[in-house]
């Protein structure tokens, strides 16, 4: 039997829960498809009490359905309430499982529940969490077999098997083994896909008896009991057998399907095969299968008020109605001080006309990209930005012209007009910008964050490529001749590739014959030689540097092993090309032998020193290699007074950044748990607001417009990243000292109320003290000079300095 | 910010060092030179003088417990302070000294200069302790965090209990008693002292482990309590060999975590000398406070 409506939403997201609102209110004929028996299943699964925000709090909200800042319970409430006032159509239960069009231009939704709908319109608005894995066995929607965990205090006394080898699999796990009878089963013979902590975790748990697991295991069947304490059992099928376990509580854990296979199913292409590509849609939010549209996280809008105002929108677009994008009044007033400024639709073209680079996005990715973007309009002789800056943002040239800095010197520059670009180097490296950029006549800029960029350049080849070839001509100009122009560089550009290396992977070993040259793009090495039997890390080459020359200049064999500190990306110049660009730039020749003679020295007083590489190779060991800022400890100086931590707590709102006490210690040089400050921050990969930066002196601080949804928290892998909630404020010193009030410096805040309801927690971390003036709190504070913090290329010297 | 870690003794090129020493020379100098009729005492013009520039230091040098406290704004490297802290500090002894003349009485003022040199001397030893200490301790870690230490105690009673309980009850027994005894820190003098209560229960089963290891030749420690009796009985009985084996095991387990909970109890120690020369610096630079605010009206009122 088959239902027909005109509209079809799959998925009650904000963005299809928004959908149905608007449709409903508008009297259409509409349907909205919910695999599960709630609404926004994303939003239920949010752990009990969470709060959640309501960000980008400057966009306007155009919904039926309200949304405001609370905990979860509030919004799903509110939610709920909306659904059932405006009568919307919605059917629980119908995971929708396959969606065709018909050749009459129907689209046909088959059901996983055997129910079909034909619409004229579907509304894809089913996020990017997929749908979660089941046990795939009989008796996996019993009521004690369950997908997900609230809290696992709720549970005492009972056998319980958790289901996977991930990481919720394990927290669940670990969790519940504190009150209960726990059994693991892993369908392979380890933990790798884990985290590490995670891993070590559980193997404890399983070496100390806590848990017991079974490798090589798979459930095939569960059966409820009627008889008996217990009740279910689960039947195993193990490498030695069948194994059967009473229990009372199934928790299976497997992950969930990306969703991506089936929107493909669908007939939407996707530009590119990275996975965090999204599919590319039209201004009005149609894929290229018409009458197929996208809202929300799977279309790349993640923040629940976008995805609720494209909901809205959408159905106003399927009426033919013309709306006004709600980012409308935002984007006029970043356009208002541009030159000439009309209207934004005018002026979007305008930059897709002048900025070639931008000419390969859809105009809905150009529309995205100015919301993040900023328009810059600097006067003449104005600085954009000084060399040695930490920014990492990228200028696109929309009108006018700028000035580089090539050679600050001998004042040197090359002037970059209309359409050119700038501030890749900073952006690929995650290191200091290379030269200052200055404003020239008539400029218009726009400023792109390096998330935005990023993301642009992962989901546009065309976009990638030309930035690529752009920044190989330049960084061999900086880098070796910024005599040349383009025209005598091109056919060493034209010879050069890009090279990646994994974390300690080889680039080239003592004693080969060299035939390249290699400069650092992304990531850092090191250099060692073999040391009467050991390798001995003579020196740290960052971003920016080239090794491997000398063995094309003179003697043909490498003198050292190079080797990559973290994930690296390198130019890599062919023997040939490069030694004849030498031929021709007598110059260049010169150059390189004095740094080179340079080198040679700091090597040969590493090589000096008994054991002075061992501190560098135990630094990089911790990754350290890819920070650009690293607290160092003396524990032979460090009297464990935590006056450190209580800085820290005192001028980031009570809330210390750092831990002392954790954390690896060699040769009693000890590395805390606090932010390094990497070149490419782990932190900012997934940041639903952007609201992790970049501050010029290379600062990485999280914004106020954090949601604290947790994502950089899970993403850090040195831990330095958690949620907290604003504490009460303290007395003043004097207040205290006299008369008692409240917690006194350094003392932990206590909260008289101790209330336990939903309170905002936002994600907190090191921002090294860049609103506080005379440098990090940690270090000033510190009395015994115990607490250092130094750059990755401070390295040699410090190593030096132990002896 | 230097890329190297310095000490406060050689913070800044030990800069202090040198502005105390010139400090202290000047007073010198100056003192000698005087030579006033009635001989050198706190009330000639250079009395005075190095009584006042005493009593600043003393003002400013207690001003670090402000500044230690006062975790935002300027004013310099904490690490400056200190080390300014101990150089100044170690002068003010020999200008109060110069400052009196050498002249001492049973009287308030005397009790002054007693108070500081008390004060000045404790710091010393805090300078000592800073300087020794945290090198032992950090060896005495070998890296692991004192909560995971506690924490692997905790697992090893867990364990030593679980393999206790198959054995016997008396065995049981034992070993709740060995933890429940196990105590880490406390008072003042059981941190200082370095002692895990635990060591009564603990040397008793060092003891079983000697006694079973003798008891072949069979000789029994007339010394040992009822503990090792116990286990030594059930060796003896020629309790089945899995028994055996496990007892061999718990041994091996109590062993284990009286080492781990020694290591946690030299770990406070250090912790606690580090931090009790402080109780006794800065309550007496209070006392030494008031005492100089008498010293100086006294003379002003009296003199």
């Amino acid at each position: 039997m088959t239902d027909r409506f005109r509209i079809a939403i799959v998925g009650s997201g904000p963005g299809g829960l928004s959908a149905a609102a608007r449709a409903a209110e508008r009297g259409e004929s509409h349907v909205l498809l919910e695999a599960e028996p709630h609404l926004s299943n994303t939003i239920y699964r949010y752990q009990k009490g969470k709060f959640v925000m309501d960000e980008p709090g400057i966009l306007p909200l155009r919904s039926p359905v309200p949304f405001k800042a609370g905990s979860r319970e509030t919004i799903l409430g509110a939610w709920d309430e909306a659904a059932a006032r405006l009568k919307i159509n919605v059917r629980h239960g119908h995971e929708v499982s396959a969606i065709a069009k018909r050749p009459d231009g129907l689209f046909e939704l088959k059901c996983a529940n055997g129910k079909v709908v034909e619409a004229q319109f579907v509304v894809l608005g089913i996020g990017l969490q997929g749908n979660i894995r089941k046990l795939g066995v009989p008796g996996e929607d019993l009521p004690f077999v369950q997908y997900q965990l609230d809290d696992p205090d709720e549970y005492e006394g009972e056998t319980i098997v958790v289901v996977g080898a991930g990481d919720a699999a394990i927290e669940n796990a670990i969790a519940l083994a504190k009150q209960n009878n726990v059994v693991i089963v892993n369908r392979r013979d380890e933990f790798a896909r884990a985290k590490k902590g995670n891993e070590a975790g559980i193997l404890k748990a399983i070496e100390d008896g806590l848990i017991e697991c079974y490798y090589n295991a798979g459930p095939e069947r569960v059966d409820a009991l009627s008889v008996g304490r217990k009740k279910g059992r689960m039947i195993l099928a193990t490498a030695n057998g069948k194994a059967q376990i009473l229990i009372d509580r199934v928790i299976a854990r497997l992950g969930a399907t990306a969703p991506r296979g089936f929107v493909e199913a669908c007939g939407v292409e996707f530009p590119s095969k990275d996975p965090a590509s999204v599919p590319a849609i039209s201004p009005q939010y149609e894929s290229n299968v018409k009458g197929l549209y996208i809202v929300g996280a799977l279309g790349g809008y993640p923040l629940i008020k976008q995805a609720m105002n494209q909901g809205y929108e959408v159905i106003e677009y399927i009426r033919g109605e013309k709306v006004e994008p709600a980012d409308e009044p935002l984007l006029k007033a970043k356009f208002a001080p541009m030159p000439g400024f009309r209207s934004v639709d005018e002026a979007l073209a305008r930059v897709q006309k002048n900025v070639r680079l931008l000419s390969h996005i859809t105009p809905l990715q150009l529309r995205e990209f100015m919301l993040d973007s900023d328009v810059r309009t600097p006067k003449s002789g104005e600085t954009v930005f000084a060399r040695n800056d930490y920014t990492n943002s990228f200028y696109s040239i929309v009108d006018g012209e700028v000035q580089v800095v090539v050679d600050a010197a001998t004042d040197q520059r090359i002037t970059l007009r209309r359409g050119e670009f700038f501030g890749e180097m900073g952006l690929i490296s995650g290191r200091r910008r290379s030269a200052t950029v200055i404003a020239g006549a008539g400029c218009v800029l726009v400023e792109t964050p390096r998330r935005s960029m990023n993301r642009l350049i992962n989901s546009v080849a065309a976009v990638k490529r030309e930035i690529d070839q752009v920044f190989i001509l330049r960084a061999i100009q900086s880098r070796f001749v910024p005599e040349a122009d383009a025209a005598q560089l091109a056919d060493v550009v034209a010879s050069a590739t890009l090279q990646k290396f994994a974390a300690g992977d080889v680039l080239f070993n003592e004693g080969e014959v060299g035939d390249c040259l290699h400069l650092v793009r992304v990531g850092s090495l090191t250099i060692s030689r073999n040391i009467g039997g050991k390798e001995v890390v003579l020196s740290y080459v960052p971003a920016g540097n080239y090794v491997g020359e000398m063995a094309l200049l003179g003697d043909s064999k490498r003198s050292a092993t190079a080797r990559a500190s973290i994930a690296t990306e390198t130019v890599r110049l062919t023997g040939e090309s490069f030694k004849k660009l030498v031929a021709r730039m007598p110059v260049l020749k010169l150059r390189l032998q004095a740094e080179y003679r340079q080198r040679a020295a700091a090597n040969l007083a590493m090589q000096a020193l008994p054991s002075g590489g061992d501190v560098i190779q135990f630094l990089l060991s911790q990754g350290a290699g890819e920070a650009t800022d690293i607290l160092l400890i003396d524990e032979s100086l460090c009297v464990r007074c935590d006056n450190c931590e209580k800085a820290c707590a005192e001028t980031h709102g009570g809330t210390s950044r750092l831990d002392r006490e954790a954390g690896p210690t060699y040769a009693s040089v000890h590395v805390p748990t606090s932010c390094r400050h990497c070149e490419h921050p782990h932190c900012m990969k997934d940041c639903p607001p952007d609201a992790i930066r970049r501050a010029p002196n290379g600062e990485v601080y999280i914004a106020d417009n954090c949601i604290g949804c947790g994502n950089c928290e899970r993403n850090c892998p040195y831990g330095v990243i958690h949620m907290a909630s604003k504490p009460p404020k303290k007395p003043g010193l004097l207040s205290w000292l006299l008369l008692g009030l409240g917690p006194g410096p350094g003392e932990a805040p206590v909260d008289p109320k101790k209330k336990k309801e939903a309170k905002e927690k936002k994600a907190v971390k090191c921002d090294m003290c860049k609103d506080v003036g005379g440098g990090p709190a940690c270090v000033r504070a510190c009395p015994t000079g115990a607490a250092i913090r130094i750059s990755p290329e401070e390295f040699p010297a410090y190593a030096q300095s132990r002896r | 910010m230097s890329a190297r870690h310095e000490s406060i003794l050689n913070h800044a090129r030990s800069r202090y060092f040198w502005v105390a020493l010139a400090l202290s020379l000047a007073s010198i100098v100056a003192y000698v030179w005087h030579a006033p009729d009635v001989g050198p005492n706190g009330g000639t013009w250079l009395g005075y003088t190095l009584g006042t520039i005493a009593a600043l230091l003393i003002v400013w040098l207690m001003l670090f417990g402000v500044r230690k406290r006062s975790y935002s704004g300027a004013g310099g490297t904490l690490r400056g302070w200190l080390s300014a802290h101990v150089y100044l500090g170690t002068s003010l002894i020999l200008i109060a000294l110069l400052h009196c003349g050498f002249q001492f009485g049973w009287n308030l003022h005397t009790f002054c200069l007693v108070l500081m040199l008390v004060v000045i001397f404790s710091g010393f030893f805090g300078v000592y302790s800073y300087l020794r200490y945290p090198t032992l301790m950090t060896r005495n870690r070998e890296s692991a965090t004192r909560a995971a230490m506690l924490e692997e105690i905790g697992e090893l009673d867990q364990n030593a209990l679980a393999l206790a309980d198959g054995i016997d009850p008396k065995i049981h027994a034992i070993v709740l008693r060995s933890i429940q005894n196990t105590r880490l820190g406390g008072g003042v003098f059981s941190q200082l002292s370095a002692r895990d209560d635990s060591d009564a229960a603990l040397a008793s089963v060092r003891a079983a482990i000697a006694a079973r290891e003798t008891q072949a030749k069979a000789t029994t420690n007339p010394q040992s309590g009822q503990t090792i009796f116990a286990m030594v009985d059930f060796l003896a009985s020629g309790a089945n060999d899995r028994q055996t084996e496990a007892l061999r095991k718990l041994i091996d387990l109590l062993s284990q975590k009286k080492a781990i909970a020694t290591r946690v109890a030299r770990d406070i120690q250090y912790q606690a000398v580090m931090e009790i020369w402080l109780y006794v610096h800065v309550p007496l630079s209070f006392g030494l406070l008031a005492a100089l605010i008498g010293h100086v009206v006294s003379v002003f009122f009296y003199w």
